[in-house]
């Protein structure tokens, strides 16, 4: 027997073809993504054509056709026709401090930056130390920065509320709102699952009421009816008032939050921590509740995003937020042209956008990380 | 041993002390609560009260009846109301109702289908249109809707053209700064028969709905309900209409002077509310339809195509019937927000019921008490009812499970 007579065995493999020039690279791409069949061509050329109209005027607008550098409206009258960002520039102590006097603006300054720090090592969650950190941006912060903007103590000169405006009453509000909606949206969702009757009924109404009815009218509420609500002699400033309504308001909205994280903790672990003999507080204060705050993270932060958008509306009862500055620029006549109302309407746009998708980012990305389930 | 001997105490008293049996601890705690919430509502009452007399503001709900003296801008209220100067501070509440639950009730049905779009095509294969889709939410749901009403109607609105050079669009329908300016249809006699037409076809596709639904569980065989539907509905009403020889006028609006007279217009106020709210509100909802689409397990469609049902039956039979489930409760919460958010037509003075009611009554009469209680009570109202709706709806479509 010889190796000769067996028929021819291949040894080795032949190489792969490469796959037809159609199905791989950008072609392949395009073929599969923009152009799998008649429909899906004119959805893509349709898309095509939109962008083609709506993005380039934007950009003629904002970038290309935009005066950058004026001294009043003349400057930017004479420029393209596109955004007068030189008003921008002009008006933006006022957007961002409102009138607070200008020798006084670095104390705004420093309450900015000790907020920004505190929510940035807050919000790293490898960052250690949250328990004080959270101590300290819910309890301490708020007391500073109280001291620090309204002044009057500690040599420092007190700033009345009405001279403040821009940014600066935008995140007062929001930050206010959500500091004091917190505690009391926990406190009005453990009486919605009490066992007591009355609790939770007095509950359900609070929650329901706030949040069967618009903010508006909270506001409205706030400024016209709650000063009829107080003794004589008692008043509030409109800011204060204002503040009041924003954080009932809210407070309900985050007890539907936080009910929904105490809903989500298993029965085990009530059952256990009776089974260890903790009363009700320590219960909540020791198992439930850091496990289930920690659930609704991402369901804070959008509520935080909502009030955070909301707080415009405040400009409605006479504050003066970010939009509510800017509107008020409008009136200026050293910088009226026929592009500022649009300038403004953009600058405002684009700030509230920074702020709001970054946060809301922020919360997918808390929603990934808490979410370790099965995904497919 | 010496341990025991407290409990053995206990144990001869019967009970432990009074102060930590549960139930009378709740009962402390809950007693106390009313107390408090008595005690802040009657000195709410009372400072109320006493402030009003002291800035003597009168009291009650006879203001309703007395002479509002101020004009509405026109709006389906004004139209529907018959509203003017003489009428009555109740007529000018009905106006702003009508007014907040006309771009409510158009707001929710445009929304609606704009989102659902817009949640599809985020989800499509076609990589341009998702790209698009996702560009145009991340935006628009990112921006305070008031800044974006106020984009509309002080940016975009403002710089229509002139009534002179308004744009025309035929069928005497104009467009220009001053709103949309189109025939008003003006019923005749007989235009009755016609709305009860309507009605009668309404009722009879439902019936054959049912009928086609029993059939075809019977003997498997289909029938066309929705052209039937379509037929029934607006036909009949058709051929009763030119029976009765058309019996409906045009009042066509004209140019007289600055400002187009006659006709109906929908005012610049309510366009850009409208587009605001809608357009906005659409982000959420699309973010909702895509959530529902991907709950529906993967499984369910790659089943249908293995029983050989096509991609479009499998969207509608299979999918988006499982979607709803999910989307329906989200979907509630989202039209209430539409509705609260459209009180923020007072920004632009689009006569709704804050800015009409809370707002001009409010600084005419003064009486702030009366006039927001009955303002928060319509807004609960709305509230409580469009929430019984929708879960009577939800409970419906959830019956399609085991």
């Amino acid at each position: 027997m010889s190796d000769t007579a067996l028929s021819y065995v291949r040894s080795e493999m032949v190489g792969e073809s490469a796959p037809p020039a159609s199905t791989v690279g950008l072609v392949g791409w395009m073929r599969k993504n923009l152009f799998s069949s008649w429909i899906n061509t004119a959805l893509t050329l349709f898309a095509i054509y939109l962008v083609w109209i709506i993005v380039p005027p934007i950009v003629n607008f904002v970038i290309i056709d935009a005066t950058w550098v004026a001294d009043d409206r003349e400057g930017c009258l004479a420029g393209g026709g596109g955004a007068c960002w030189a008003y921008v520039e002009a008006k933006f102590g006022q957007f961002i401090y409102g009138r607070y006097p200008v020798e006084e603006r670095w104390r705004v300054d420093i309450v900015f930056v000790i907020m920004a720090i505190g929510t940035i090592t807050l919000a790293i969650p490898t960052l250690p130390y949250k328990k004080w950190n959270s101590i300290f941006m819910l309890v301490i912060f708020p007391i500073m920065a109280f001291f620090l903007l309204v002044g009057g103590y500690f040599g420092l000169p007190h700033i009345e509320t009405p001279l403040w405006g821009g940014l600066l009453v935008t995140l007062v509000v929001a930050i206010t709102g959500i500091v004091v909606s917190l505690p009391l949206g926990v406190l009005f969702a453990l009486g919605r699952r009490s066992d007591m009757p009355i609790v939770r009924l007095i509950s359900v109404i609070f929650i329901e009421f706030w949040r069967g009815v618009p903010l508006i009218t909270v506001l409205f509420m706030a400024s016209v009816m709650l000063p009829l609500f107080l003794p004589e002699g008692v008043t509030f400033d409109k800011l204060m008032r204002v503040l009041i309504g924003v954080a009932l308001f809210s407070a309900a909205y985050m007890a539907e939050v936080v009910r929904g994280g105490l809903q989500a903790i298993p029965k085990g672990q009530y059952e256990g921590s009776q089974a260890l003999g903790l009363p009700y507080w320590k219960t909540m204060g020791l198992i439930i509740l850091p496990q289930a705050l920690k659930l609704v993270i991402p369901g804070i932060v959008n509520t935080f995003i909502g009030l955070f958008k909301d707080t415009t509306l405040v400009l409605i009862v006479g504050l003066f937020d970010l939009l509510g500055a800017i509107q008020l620029s409008f009136t200026d006549p050293k910088w009226s042209t026929p592009m500022t109302s649009h300038t403004g309407y953009v600058f405002a746009a684009i700030g509230f956008f920074i702020f709001c998708f970054s946060m809301s980012r922020y919360s997918i990305y808390m929603e990934n990380r808490l979410h370790t389930g099965h995904k497919r | 041993m010496a341990v025991q001997e407290p409990a053995a105490e206990v144990a001869e008293s019967g009970r432990a002390s009074l102060l930590y049996d549960p139930k009378i601890r709740a009962l402390i705690s809950q007693v106390a609560l009313i107390l408090l919430v008595i005690w802040l509502g009657y000195s709410m009452i009372t400072n109320t009260i006493s402030n009003l007399e002291r800035q003597q503001i009168a009291s009650g709900f006879g203001f309703l009846g007395t002479t509002s003296g101020f004009s509405i801008a026109p709006s389906l209220g004004t139209y529907i109301v018959d509203y003017a100067e003489e009428s009555s501070y109740g007529a000018a509440f009905y106006v702003g109702l009508v007014n907040t639950l006309l771009v409510a009730f158009i707001g929710i049905i445009l929304a609606t289908i704009w989102g659902f779009i817009l949640g599809v095509a985020r989800l499509s294969n076609n990589w341009v249109i998702a790209k698009l889709s996702t560009v145009y939410i991340e935006t628009l749901r990112n921006v305070p809707l008031l800044l974006q009403i106020f984009f509309w109607y002080f940016a975009v609105l403002r710089s229509l053209p002139n009534p002179r050079d308004s744009v025309e669009f035929g069928a005497n329908i104009v467009l220009n700064t001053r709103g949309l300016f189109m025939p008003r249809p003006l019923p005749e006699d007989g235009m009755g028969w016609v709305g009860i037409m309507v009605l009668i076809g309404i009722v009879a596709a439902f019936l054959v709905r049912r009928w086609a639904h029993k059939r075809q569980e019977a003997t498997g065989e289909q029938f066309p309900v929705f052209w039937t539907s379509i037929g029934l509905i607006l036909g009949l009403p058709l051929v009763v209409f030119l029976i009765l020889g058309l019996p409906l006028q045009w009042q066509i609006p004209e140019l007289t002077g600055f400002n187009f007279q006659g006709g109906m217009v929908v005012i610049p106020e309510f366009m850009s509310l409208l587009l605001a709210l809608v357009l906005y509100t659409a982000t959420f909802i699309a973010e909702i339809v895509r959530a529902g689409i991907l709950a529906v397990s993967h499984g369910q469609t790659e089943a249908a195509h293995a029983l050989g049902v096509r991609s479009g039956p499998t969207l509608r039979l299979v999918v988006i019937p499982q979607a709803l489930r999910v989307i329906i409760p989200p979907l509630t919460s989202q039209y209430l927000n539409l509705t609260k958010n459209s009180s923020l037509a007072v920004a632009i003075a689009y006569p709704d019921l804050v800015s009409v009611f809370a707002g001009t009554v409010l600084n005419q009469t003064g009486q702030a008490v009366e006039i927001l209680l009955i303002t928060l009570a319509v807004y609960l109202a709305i509230s409580i009812v469009t929430s019984i709706f929708m879960n009577w709806y939800n409970a419906r479509m959830a019956l399609v499970e085991r």
